[in-house]
C-alpha cells in the first residue's frame, strides 16, 4: 500500500503523543513512522507522521486526527513537493581488512563514520527513508550490530509553510 | 479573590451556571466536598459513581445543558469509565470531574492511585490533568466548551488533592478560544444547493434523523422540511423523537430492530438523507449496506462521520438545525406522492403487531407501552435499559418530543435506565418519568432505588420480568441452536418486597387485563413507584 506524510501541528503538552498514537491503535490504522519535535513556536510541536494505507485510511486518519483538541493543523504533504528526510545511526563490525570497503559504500552514501573502534564503525547517515534502506542493504554484509532510526521528518519545497496562524498555506 | 483549588472548581461550576452535580465522595476528592458545603450547587449522592455517571447523562438529554458528575481517584473514577464510554458513543455533553492523589505522587502506585485521563482516552473528547491550582479556572471554562459545543461529549478533568488545597487568586475567565477546536455550524451554501437539487430530482426520497438532530434542537427543522417536500422519515434509536411518532409521515425506527416499512424505505428509496446519524451498524448494517446504491446526502456537525461509514455524494459539514434552515429556504418538492403511497401500503401491510387488554397469560410489553405512552402524557420522559425492553419501548412507545427518549444506544449500556431517570427528573420535575427495564438490566443499578427515595423523586420504575435475559437469549436461540447458556434468572428477588424496603410502593401484575388500572394507581401521585409485570420468557422481540 501506499506511504503517506502528514505534518501535524500539535499543542507542545504531555499526553499529546498519547493521544495521537492511542488513537492509531483504537482506529487500526498503521503508523510506519512517527517523529515529533519542537518547532520554531515553543508552544508548538511537530509531528511527521507516515501512514500505511489507502486514501480512505488517509482520509480517516486525517480526519479523526483533526477531531483531536490538542491538533492545531494538519497537512497531507505531496511527495514531489516536500522534501524529506530521516536519520540513522548504524553500529557495524569491522576489521582492518573490512574497514576500507565499509568507509568506501559510507562515502558513496555520503553518510559520516561518527565512532571508531577496533572493531567496530558507527556510521551516521541522513536522507530519504530509501537511501538510508540501501545503505542498511549495503552493510549487511559486514554484520549489522546495532541500528537506530529517527523516523522520517519532511518540510514543503518553495515558498509554503504550515504555520498555526496562516489561513491557507500558499 | 483568594481561593483554594476546591472552592474555585465550585465556583467556576457555579459560573458555569450548574444546578446540580451528581457524585460519590472519597479521600482524593474531600477539598472539593469540604468546599462543596459552602455553596448553593446541588449535589446528588448516588450509590454507585456509575450511577452518577448516567444520572449525568440523563439529566443532559432531557435539558440540553451539560451533566456534571464528580468522584474520586482510583476506584470511583474507573467506576465512572462505564458512564463516560456511554456518553460519548451517544454524543451527550458532559463534565466528569475526579479527585487525584497528590501531584508529587502520580506514578509511584499509591493508594487509590489510577491513572484516569490515560484510562478514558478512548472515550472523552478530551481530558485534562490539572496540576496547577491556577489552570483551574480556564480548563473548566475549556472543558464545558468543549463538552456542549460542536459534537457534544464528555470531558474528564483529573485534579491532584494538592491542586484542590493550593490557594491563588482565583477570577474566572469571559471567554474561551482554543486554536485546535472550532466547530463548523453552517453548512456550505453550494453544499446545501446541491442537496436541494437532489430533494427536487428525487422520486423516493427518505430522511434519516439520529440523535445529532435532538442534540442539535432541529426537531422543528426536520419536521418542517419533511412537510413541505413530503419527504418520509426514519430515525435510528438515538434518534427517536426528532419526529413526533404518531406524525404521518414516520415510518418508524431503521435497523436490525427497527420496522418493516422503515427498512423497506431505506432499501428502495432514490435518495437517502442522513441527519447527525453516523450510520452504525445495528441502522444500517455493517458498512452501511442496507443503503447500498442509494443517493446520499449526509448532514452532521462531525466532519469525520461522513464517508466513515458509508460512501456519501453530497456532504454537508454544519449544525444541523443551521443547515435544515437554509436547506428549507432553497429547496423545492420533488414529486414523492407515489413514493409516499407505497409506503403508506407497506406500513398498512406491515404493522407492528400487539395483543390487546383481552390476552390472560402474561403481560405483553407491547401493550404495556402502548398503553403507558396513552396514560403517560406527552411531556413523559422514558428512560430505558438495553435488551428487549429497550426495543418494545423504542418501537411501541409513542414519543412526542424531542429529548423525552432516554437510552444508551451506541454503547448498549445495561444499567443506565435507573440512574439515567434520576437525572432526567432532576432535570425536568415537572414531567413524569418512567423508566422500563428487564429483570437483569434493572439489577445492575438497583442500589439507585435508594437515590431515587432520598431525593424523593417520582420515578415510575416498570420491571418487564421475564426471569431471563431475553434479548441474549433470543439470540441463542436463532443463532446458536437453542443452546441456552447463562441466561436464566432463577433467584430473582421479590421486586415489589425489594422496593418497598426501599420505601416505594409499588405492585406485580400477570397480565394485560390488569395493565390500566395498575397503571392507573402508578400515575396517582408523584411517589416512587415500582411495577413489575411478569413477561413470557418465549416472547420475541419484534
Amino acid at each position: 500500500m501506499a506511504k503517506h506524510i502528514l505534518s501535524v501541528l500539535v499543542e507542545n503538552h504531555a499526553g499529546v503523543l498519547s493521544r495521537v498514537a492511542g488513537l492509531f491503535s483504537r482506529r487500526g490504522f498503521n503508523i510506519d513512522s512517527l517523529a515529533v519535535g519542537i518547532t520554531e513556536n515553543p508552544d508548538v510541536s511537530r509531528m511527521t507522521i507516515v501512514v500505511d494505507g489507502d486514501d480512505y485510511i488517509v482520509e480517516q486518519v486525517s480526519k479523526q486526527l483533526n477531531k483531536l483538541i490538542d491538533v492545531i493543523k494538519l497537512k497531507q504533504l505531496d511527495k514531489s513537493d516536500s522534501v524529506s528526510r530521516e536519520l540513522a545511526l548504524i553500529k557495524v563490525s569491522a576489521n582492518a581488512t573490512t574497514r576500507p570497503e565499509i568507509i568506501q559504500i559510507v562515502e558513496i552514501f555520503r553518510a559520516k563514520i561518527v565512532d571508531v573502534s577496533k572493531s567496530t564503525l558507527t556510521i551516521e547517515a541522513s536522507g530519504s527513508n530509501e537511501k538510508v534502506d540501501a545503505l542498511e542493504d549495503m552493510l549487511r554484509q559486514f554484520s549489522i550490530k546495532e541500528i537506530v532510526r529517527t523516523g522520517t521528518i519532511a518540510i514543503e519545497r518553495g515558498n509554503k509553510f504550515i504555520k498555526v496562524n496562516n489561513k491557507e498555506e500558499e | 479573590m483568594r481561593l483554594t483549588g476546591a472552592q474555585a472548581v465550585v465556583k467556576s461550576l457555579e459560573k458555569e451556571n450548574v444546578e446540580v452535580i451528581f457524585g460519590y465522595p472519597g479521600a482524593a476528592i474531600c477539598p472539593f466536598y469540604n468546599a462543596l458545603l459552602d455553596s448553593k450547587l446541588r449535589h446528588v449522592l448516588t450509590r454507585h459513581e456509575q450511577g452518577a455517571a448516567h444520572a449525568a447523562n440523563g439529566y443532559a438529554r432531557v435539558t440540553g445543558r451539560t451533566g456534571v458528575c464528580v468522584s474520586t481517584s482510583g476506584p470511583g473514577a474507573t467506576n465512572l469509565i462505564t458512564g463516560i464510554a456511554t456518553a460519548y458513543m451517544d454524543s451527550i455533553p458532559m463534565v466528569a470531574i475526579t479527585g487525584q492523589v497528590s501531584t508529587e505522587l502520580i506514578g509511584r502506585d499509591v493508594f487509590q492511585e489510577a491513572d484516569i485521563t490515560g484510562a478514558t482516552a478512548p472515550f472523552c473528547k478530551h481530558s485534562y490533568l490539572v496540576k496547577n491550582a491556577r489552570d483551574l479556572p480556564i480548563r473548566i471554562k475549556e472543558a464545558f466548551h468543549i463538552a456542549g459545543t460542536g459534537r457534544p461529549g464528555p470531558v474528564l478533568i483529573d485534579i491532584p488533592i494538592d491542586v484542590q488545597t493550593r490557594e491563588f487568586n482565583f477570577e474566572y475567565p469571559e471567554n474561551v478560544d482554543i486554536r485546535g477546536y472550532k466547530p463548523t455550524y453552517k453548512g456550505h451554501p453550494l453544499q446545501i444547493k446541491k442537496a436541494a437539487e437532489a430533494v427536487k430530482k428525487a422520486r423516493a426520497p427518505v430522511i434519516c434523523a439520529g440523535g445529532g438532530v435532538i442534540n442539535a434542537r432541529a426537531s422543528e427543522e426536520l419536521t418542517l422540511l419533511a412537510e413541505k417536500c413530503g419527504i418520509p422519515v426514519i430515525t435510528t434509536l438515538m434518534g427517536i423523537g426528532a419526529i413526533p411518532s404518531d406524525h404521518e409521515l414516520f415510518m418508524g425506527m431503521v435497523g436490525t430492530h427497527g420496522t418493516y416499512p422503515a427498512n423497506y424505505a431505506v432499501k428502495n428509496s432514490d435518495l437517502l438523507i442522513l441527519l447527525g446519524a453516523r450510520v452504525g451498524d445495528r441502522a444500517m448494517g455493517p458498512s452501511g449496506k442496507t443503503a447500498e446504491g442509494t443517493f446520499i446526502i449526509h448532514i452532521d456537525i462531525d466532519p469525520a462521520e461522513i464517508g466513515k461509514n458509508i460512501g456519501v455524494a453530497v456532504p454537508i459539514v454544519g449544525d444541523v438545525k443551521a443547515v435544515l434552515a437554509d436547506l428549507y429556504e432553497t429547496v423545492e418538492k420533488g414529486d414523492t406522492a407515489e413514493w409516499n403511497e407505497t409506503l403508506r401500503r407497506v406500513r398498512q401491510e406491515h404493522p407492528l403487531k400487539y395483543r390487546d387488554e383481552t390476552y390472560c397469560e402474561y403481560v405483553k410489553p407491547q401493550y404495556l407501552m402502548r398503553k403507558l405512552s396513552e396514560m403517560a402524557g406527552g411531556d413523559a420522559v422514558i428512560t430505558t435499559e438495553v435488551g428487549q425492553n429497550q426495543i418494545w419501548a423504542a418501537n411501541h412507545f409513542t414519543v412526542r418530543k424531542p429529548g423525552t427518549f432516554v437510552t444508551s444506544g451506541g454503547m448498549g449500556t445495561m444499567g443506565y435506565g435507573l440512574p439515567a431517570a434520576v437525572g432526567a427528573k432532576i432535570g425536568k420535575p415537572e414531567s413524569r418519568v418512567i423508566t422500563i427495564s428487564g429483570d437483569g438490566s434493572f439489577q445492575m443499578s438497583m442500589q439507585e432505588l435508594g437515590t431515587i427515595k432520598q431525593n424523593n423523586l417520582g420515578i415510575k420504575v416498570v420491571i418487564l420480568n421475564n426471569h431471563r435475559l431475553g434479548m441474549v437469549r433470543e439470540l441463542q436461540k436463532v443463532n446458536y441452536c437453542g443452546r441456552y447458556s447463562q441466561v436464566c434468572l432463577d433467584y430473582n428477588p421479590d421486586f415489589v418486597k425489594l422496593a418497598a424496603a426501599y420505601g416505594f410502593k409499588g405492585e406485580r401484575i400477570q397480565n394485560n387485563s390488569e395493565v390500566g388500572e395498575a397503571l392507573g394507581r402508578m400515575f396517582e401521585d408523584d411517589e416512587p413507584y415500582l411495577l413489575e409485570c411478569m413477561v413470557d420468557p418465549e416472547e420475541p422481540t419484534l
